[in-house]
């Protein structure tokens, strides 16, 4: 049966990488998602999970060993943040490209430079466009059930993509909550065996994994890249979806609070979201019909999904933890707009909380107001919490 | 290229999904440089065809009896590795090989 216990995002992660059993596990450690992998290390010295750890000497080499596992049929798993995610880039891509179903929690914090340690989601929004799954999480229960889903998206015959849980750095990563574990019993037979249809071990099949690939093949590999984005939209539905039934806590690809009857409406990722859903109450309060949607899913984009929920909004505002430049707005802004084309509603864009500047109730009640007063389709964009 | 098969019938992620396929992959083109071969020079110590990274030298009996082509990339190790005193391979600039 489920069990409450109080744990950090970095505890909750590892226990659910724990539990998920994986065979092998490269990671490289980097502020704030060291305390994860050391935890999970841990559990690997106790005899908890039978997991084989291999020491890498940085993050680059953890996702090229994770990939070479991977390729001889391992559940394999990393974790990283920001420089650390910066520096596995070029292996990143080959992850994806390869489509070996690596399960990576990563702990958003600021892209330098300056150097900086705290959270914003400018190190996942970079890599966007990696082929990776993006599921963000915003607080420790999601980013426990997420990463447990990751698994079974991941290794879904008709996605086999590399799937990648983001969530605050420090924010989430280091904050005790109250989580919902799962027994191990039922995680593992949530998550199941991860069997893979051919594997560089089966020497009865050899094959060749990540050979060159040249004008006249590379494009149709891509394409089944699409594809799979495309079949991954129903595999996370549906496994959402059997995680509800099972344990209670249904997930979607976005959540909506008090958008029946708003008129002004936020979109945000992460554990902003908690702050703008007691902004919401405080602007109803003040007369204000006002409405959240958390983004959950942002890769695959459910732009069907989105476009529902802001169905009956009369002005939209999207709030973005990171940054374009030469851009008007982040990269969330853009994406909801883009399926939004054709609308004539008012789109705005803030970016906020660089760095891990925090981001209060007020100033989102602020949004709101802002929202209210919107007419028109050429909105700047504005900056909350900068000092001029 | 429309021979070639289309997005859905091919292996995902690039995978080759059988094994010994770079056997049918000429490389011929690659070479600037082609090895030729002199059997009247040869002392079949096969030190060419241990050294040559692709298998290109061809040996039949214990004896070299030429180079295949089709997977030579012309990296001129087999004439460095032929003994200084018998130089029984030689590199010559690609299509230049027949002048003599």
């Amino acid at each position: 049966m489920a069990k409450l216990e109080s744990l950090t995002g970095n505890e909750a992660a590892a226990h659910a990488l724990r539990q998920a059993r994986p065979d092998v596990a490269a990671a490289y450690p980097i502020t704030p998602q060291t305390e994860l992998m050391h935890k999970f290390a841990e559990f690997v010295a106790n005899g908890e999970v039978d997991t084989e750890v291999i020491l890498v000497e940085s993050e680059h080499s953890a996702m090229s060993a994770c990939i070479g596992a991977s390729a001889a049929g391992a559940r394999t798993v990393t974790a990283t943040s920001a420089c650390g995610l910066a520096l596995m880039w070029e292996v990143v891509y080959v992850a994806a490209s390869c489509r070996l179903p690596i399960v990576m929690p990563e702990v958003n914090r600021a892209l330098s430079g300056p150097i900086n340690i705290h959270c914003d989601t400018s190190d996942t929004m970079g890599c966007r466009d990696s082929g990776w799954i993006q599921i963000y999480a915003e607080n420790a229960q999601e980013a426990y059930d997420s990463i447990l889903q990751a698994f079974r998206i991941a290794e879904h015959p008709d996605v086999l993509l590399p799937v990648m849980v983001p969530f605050d750095g420090f924010i989430i990563s280091h904050t005790n909550e109250p989580v919902e574990m799962l027994s191990d019993e039922d995680a593992a037979s949530f998550v199941g065996e991860y069997r893979p249809r051919r594997t560089l071990l089966d020497v009865d099949h050899p094959m060749t994994v990540g050979p060159l690939d040249l004008p006249e093949w590379y494009f149709e590999h891509k394409r089944q890249q699409v594809e799979a984005m495309r079949c991954a939209h129903a595999v996370i539905r549906e496994v959402g979806e059997e995680f509800g039934r099972r344990f209670g806590r249904r997930y979607g690809f976005l959540d909506t609070y008090r958008t029946e009857d708003a008129e002004v409406v936020i979109v945000a990722l992460g554990s902003t979201c908690g702050t703008a859903r007691a902004a919401a109450d405080e602007a109803r309060d003040a007369g204000i019909r006002a409405g959240v949607v958390k983004l959950r899913v942002f890769r695959p984009f459910p732009g069907a999904e989105l476009r529902a929920a802001l169905a009956k909004a009369r002005a939209i505002g999207v709030l973005d933890r990171a940054i374009s430049f030469g851009l008007e707005g982040g990269p969330v802004f853009h994406e909801v707009r883009s399926h939004l084309y054709g609308d004539a509603r008012p789109i705005l864009p803030f970016v906020y909380g660089l760095g891990g500047r925090d981001i209060n109730v007020e100033q989102i009640v602020g949004v709101f107001r802002k929202l209210q007063g919107a007419r028109g389709l050429e909105h700047p964009v504005e900056f909350i919490g900068l000092r001029e | 290229m429309s021979k070639l098969p289309g997005w859905k019938d091919l292996a995902i992620g690039g995978v080759i999904p059988e094994g010994g396929t770079s056997a049918q992959k000429s490389v011929a083109g690659w070479r600037i440089y082609r090895p030729v071969h002199k059997p009247d020079k040869c002392i079949h110590c096969l030190r060419c065809w241990i050294f040559c990274p692709d298998s290109a030298i061809q040996v039949k009996d214990g004896k070299v009896v030429g180079i295949d082509y089709q997977h030579c990339k012309g990296c001129g190790i087999c004439a460095r590795e032929c003994p200084e005193k018998v130089q029984a391979i030689e590199m010559k600039l690609e299509g230049e090989q027949d002048k003599g």
